[in-house]
């Protein structure tokens, strides 16, 4: 059964052009942009669902209808049951919602007390309020965070406070939007080993977006691209780095000098003294049989096989849909 | 050198255009606030006809204090109640110690800076204001609420005259508040000081020859009256020729005072920032 | 927990939260009297000179002038979140954070500050209060308190209605809310004298339109004696009716946002 249905989602906004002239805002003329066109998917309980796509894209269109925050202008969505936008108050109690560049908690206040007005706000009781907290404590290290005002917290710290902010009334469903960015490495690693726990621990359902997509790697089983208002790829990383870029790249680290090096089959990448990069067809050129015909040849020292990065991935996959990226 | 004088000038210049620019754009905020404007004169010359009509032996006449509030109104962005925001701006994030890798002389700089800000605002907001009072009004039948033309050709070369320093000064005052907010380290403080007291001495709040005779005196040679109460009693023909000269030089003289003041204020400022390093 | 103790909690966080910069509360709130007592000062200056306005002495308008800026203050002070709407939620996003809360927007709205310091203006319009109630000689009867307490709510209500239809603006635009200014600040500078100054489209429209004379003008001629009516002290109620009004508009361009995403 499906937490989330999604059914033909399209939405269109008017946007006004903005036109030269001491009145010119008097006059304006109007411009159709789809923002989203027929976009259907479904998520199971328990899914975690990495969102990607260049900005403008539709992500945040998709993440705001499910939200309740926006009205689509037509097409079905059911989270939980519920119609996100007509029953918003009854839905968003049942939802967790972090915006990464956005706080929630109050700047100038120890955490603590932004934790004890969301217990209000969202009609937590006491006990369970109690065991929420000391079990987001325990998970996200907060210990000596919450009676620190929030201006003092590092990106990272305030991060990992937003999310526990996000999850003292228990959501379901969880949307975190671009949570780690602007962070540094170790908050980073942070941020997803708890969204890891939250997902594969708890069930929590999870819909990530993300520009990172180190993010998606560490995290989604299953990611959805959205380009120009559609869906372009939903399915797990493997199978869209199987669908756009097969080849593989082969660091080999020779012992000695060579001259003109040409292997058939492969493409020099870079080369840089003793060392020379690669890429190959795996389909084509076997990679055991490239090492043994370079082996065979040269005197190697050491050699390294790896799939392209997946930065790199995405990247050709939005220059063959002609998306922007960023 | 002939071409040297221009020379040193282009960068003030080029200030002076890109802010105008910058301005330019908050047009809507401008139709607003020219609304806004309309209202707020409105009430006062409403009021002030009830007031007249109660009592005679006023040092001005109605007519006369009517123009002075339809003015007041065309002209109030001219008043420098606040100092510049960019410098509020530099002075909370510590910025302001980049200010001295310009190759400019910082008060001049943020003198062209107020001189844009004090011209370019009342450029767009007074045309309109003062077609409204002197020519709409008339012409729905309120010529009693109208603004009129100036006393005199005299009384119009003077009036202009004053404007030209009203410009002056109110820079003036300007690039003090903002060598104040780094002195002081926040805006705050200096502008809660000055924008009440400017309001109220500058005769934008009421006309300040109706304030008691016992304060005249005093209202007269004060500083902020050359940023309004003297250009619109010489246009309304408050001010005799005689005295408009006068009161011209007084303008001239405060002009000098402040800029004078503004440029010991800044350079102890600046010499602070430059050995403790803001 | 009910509406009412979350807002409670709320406004206690807020206090808390403006507590932490007890110097920059200060000068603040100093400013705000100081830039606000400025309009008295010119009431002043004027009956100085003139010494009466349709029949009005010096303190009766300084009582005038007083209900006026101590409702505005008020209204000011609690619906902070509704006056910088179009800066603070409309323009960065915010407003999304409270949809995703489940609590009405307006309640949210109205927690956000209770805006300290608007004690300033609060103060010098005390100060008015009391200079008018001294001058004029007011019998200070329960009765009296009791129409100026009313008149105080409904300019409450009045106001806080302007602020909210000047942040439902902000749905459509960010850069017109000065007009939104014309009738705040403009309207207690044309409530703070008495209506027989103005002419007849501009009194029918401060009654009818936008009723800032309901809450001031006809409860404080009712305490001055002014006029024998008692029906008169019962006119700040258009100030609530007002507020119903903006709470309709409100609503309104909550549905515009959800559907258009502004």
């Amino acid at each position: 059964m499906s937490q989330i249905i999604v059914e033909e989602l399209t939405k269109t906004f008017r946007v006004a052009e903005r036109r030269g002239g001491l009145f010119g805002f008097l006059r304006r003329r109007w411009r159709e942009v789809h923002a989203l066109q027929r976009v259907s998917f479904a998520l199971r309980e328990g899914e975690l669902l990495g969102l990607i796509g260049p900005n403008g894209a539709g992500k945040s269109t998709t993440i705001k209808i499910l939200c309740g925050i926006l009205e689509p202008t037509s097409g079905r969505c059911e989270v939980g049951g519920l119609v996100p936008w007509r029953e918003r108050i009854r839905h968003v109690a049942r939802i967790g919602a972090v915006f990464g560049q956005r706080t929630q908690l109050w700047w100038d206040l120890p955490v603590a007390d932004s934790f004890a007005l969301l217990r209000d706000v969202y009609r937590v009781a006491p006990d369970d309020y109690r065991r929420a907290l000391d079990e987001l404590i325990a998970l996200l290290d907060l210990e000596r965070l919450l009676s620190t005002p929030v201006r003092q917290l590092s990106l990272g710290q305030r991060m990992r406070c937003e999310i526990a902010a996000s999850m003292l009334h228990r959501p379901r469903v969880l949307f975190l939007d671009e949570p780690t960015i602007g962070l540094d490495a170790v908050a980073k690693l942070a941020v997803r080993d708890f969204v890891r726990t939250l997902n594969r621990d708890r069930g929590v359902t999870v819909i990530l977006t993300t520009h990172d997509m180190h993010d998606v790697e560490a995290l989604a089983e299953r990611v959805m691209v959205i380009g120009k208002g559609q869906i372009l790829a939903d399915g797990t990383l493997a199978s869209l780095r199987h669908d756009v870029l097969r080849e593989r790249r082969l660091r080999v680290q020779f012992a000695e000098e060579i001259g003109d090096f040409e292997i058939p089959g492969t493409v020099i990448r870079h080369r840089s003294g003793l060392s020379v990069e690669l890429s190959f067809d795996p389909r084509q050129t076997p990679a055991h049989a490239l090492i043994a015909d370079i082996a065979a040849r040269y005197d190697v020292e050491d050699v390294h096989v790896d799939e392209p990065p997946i930065d790199e991935v995405v990247a050709r996959f939005y220059a063959r849909h002609e998306l922007e990226a960023r | 050198m002939s071409g040297r004088g221009s020379h040193a000038l282009t960068p003030y210049v080029a200030v002076v255009r890109a802010r105008f620019g910058v301005l330019l754009q908050y047009r809507a905020a401008a139709i607003a606030g020219f609304v806004t404007q309309c209202w707020w004169g409105g009430i006062k010359v409403m009021v002030l006809t009830a007031f007249f009509a109660a009592s005679a032996g006023a040092p001005m006449t109605l007519p006369q204090a009517i123009d002075y509030v339809w003015l007041g109104q065309a002209l109030f962005t001219m008043l420098p109640w606040s100092g510049d925001p960019d410098v509020a701006r530099m002075v909370r994030t510590g910025d302001v110690a980049y200010e001295r890798l310009r190759p400019l002389d910082t008060y001049a700089f943020w003198y062209s800076r107020a001189v844009a800000r004090r011209t370019a605002n009342p450029a767009l907001r007074a045309l309109p204001m003062l077609l409204t009072a002197g020519v709409l009004l008339r012409v729905v039948g309120w010529s009693a609420y109208a603004l009129r033309a100036p006393a005199g050709v005299a009384a119009s070369l003077l009036f202009v005259a004053s404007i030209a320093l009203v410009i002056a000064l109110s820079a003036a005052v300007s690039a003090l508040i903002d060598a104040l907010t780094v002195a002081t380290l926040s805006d705050r403080g200096v502008t809660v000081l000055v924008s009440p007291l400017v309001i109220v001495l500058s005769g934008s709040l009421v006309p300040l020859p109706l304030f008691p005779d016992w304060l005249q005196p005093i209202l007269r040679n004060q500083p902020f009256a050359g940023l309004m109460d003297t250009p619109f009693r010489i246009y309304t023909g408050n001010l005799a020729a005689g005295g408009a000269v006068f009161a011209l030089a007084r303008q001239a003289i405060w002009v000098v005072v402040l800029v004078l003041l503004g440029r010991v204020v800044m350079a102890r400022v600046m010499s602070r920032l430059q050995t403790q390093g803001g | 927990m009910n509406a009412l103790r979350l807002y409670g909690r709320y406004i206690a966080t807020s206090i808390r939260s403006q507590r932490q910069y007890p110097a920059s509360l200060i000068t603040t709130s100093i400013g705000a009297f100081a830039a606000t007592i400025t309009d008295f000062v010119g009431i002043w200056a004027l009956f100085a000179r003139f010494r009466r306005l349709e029949g009005w002495a010096f303190g009766e308008v300084a009582l005038l002038y007083g209900v006026v800026s101590v409702s505005f203050a008020l209204a000011d002070s609690l619906t902070r979140g509704f006056d910088v709407f179009g800066e603070q939620f409309v323009k960065t996003g915010d407003f999304d954070r409270v949809l995703v809360r489940p609590r009405s927007a307006v309640l949210q709205l109205l927690g956000y500050e209770l805006r300290l310091t608007r004690i300033g203006r609060l103060a010098q319009g005390a100060f008015a209060w009391g200079v008018g109630a001294h001058l004029s000689g007011v019998e200070w009867s329960p009765a009296s308190w009791a129409v100026l307490a009313f008149a105080v709510a409904g300019g409450i209500a009045l106001f806080s209605g302007i602020l909210m239809v000047q942040a439902t603006l902000a749905f459509w635009t960010v850069e017109s809310l000065e007009v939104a200014n014309t009738l705040t600040y403009g309207g207690i500078e044309a409530g703070q004298y008495p209506l027989d100054v103005y002419a007849r489209w501009f009194r029918n429209f401060l009654v009818f339109v936008v009723p800032i004379g309901c809450i001031s003008y006809f409860p404080v001629s009712v305490v001055l004696g002014r006029v024998n009516a008692l029906p008169y002290a019962f006119a700040p109620a258009f100030g609530f009716v007002f507020l119903g009004i903006a709470l309709r508009i409100w609503t309104f361009g909550v549905r515009h946002y959800t559907s258009t995403g502004s």
